[in-house]
């Protein structure tokens, strides 16, 4: 019980924040590899989809025509790295014309000001 | 305070290099610690050894050879991020290293504050 006590309190609150679309730049395959690895690290993680970040999650991306490598996958094992928190900012995804149907994986939607307050709780926001 | 810092884009493209060392020669004059500094992303460019910017501009690559070596910090370019853009071992600028992502990692949890440039 003491040692479970231990270890806990060496668990961190980390959030990724994705703020941009999946292939225009390398930002939001680098940041996934980033949670990939604190993954292992067994840190308390929530990854938040803002702005065009919110397209990474778009279900049935082909990236063949660009010549790019998909990632899109990668999304579908995050849960088996332990990370659920998944959450997307209501306005950006409606802004773009997405509902939570368009993505490829589960996700909570979320208001900007529970996100806010969310960002508060963290130990380190990661910004990608 | 102990801060860790991360950069994410190429020197001279962007103000990111800049602003970070700014930054973290302020937080040591505060007397703050610099637990590492993580080049990820383009950011990995900030520590290739090749590179002569003109004489009169600033040279952001010795910058870091000055955190480096002669106020100790450790400073840390993304193996995978470097390897994607041709920097390798004895290509990179005194005072920096080449390490894995894990590095990002620990830093975030071991700091106060994380901070990231780009």
């Amino acid at each position: 019980m003491d040692e479970e006590m231990e270890v806990n309190q060496n668990v961190k609150k980390v959030m990724f924040v994705m703020r941009k679309a999946p292939h225009g730049s390398i930002y939001s395959y680098e940041g996934l590899e980033t949670v990939l690895i604190t993954a292992a690290y067994e840190q308390d993680m929530t990854m938040v989809f803002v702005g065009d970040g919110v397209f990474a999650l778009v279900k049935g991306q082909d990236t063949t025509e660009i010549g790019i490598k998909g990632f899109i996958k990668t999304y579908g094992a995050l849960e088996h790295y332990d990370v659920e928190k998944i959450y997307v900012d209501r306005v950006s995804m409606e802004e773009r014309g997405l509902t939570v149907d368009d993505f490829a994986i589960d996700v909570e939607v979320k208001e900007a000001e529970e996100i806010a307050a969310l960002m508060e709780e963290q130990h380190a926001t990661i910004p990608y | 305070m102990k801060f860790a810092v991360q950069v994410l884009e190429a020197p001279y493209n962007n103000q990111a290099s800049d602003t970070a060392y700014h930054f973290i020669k302020a937080a040591l004059e505060k007397g703050h610690t610099i637990v590492r500094v993580f080049f990820y992303h383009n950011g990995v460019i900030n520590a290739i050894n090749s590179a002569e910017p003109p004489n009169d501009d600033r040279n952001i690559y010795k910058r870091w050879t000055e955190l480096g070596k002669e106020k100790g910090i450790d400073i840390v370019a993304c193996i995978a991020a470097s390897k994607r853009r041709g920097i390798k071992e004895g290509q990179i600028v005194e005072g920096t290293r080449i390490s894995g992502l894990g590095q990002l990692a620990d830093m975030t949890i071991e700091a106060d504050r994380l901070i990231t440039f780009g």
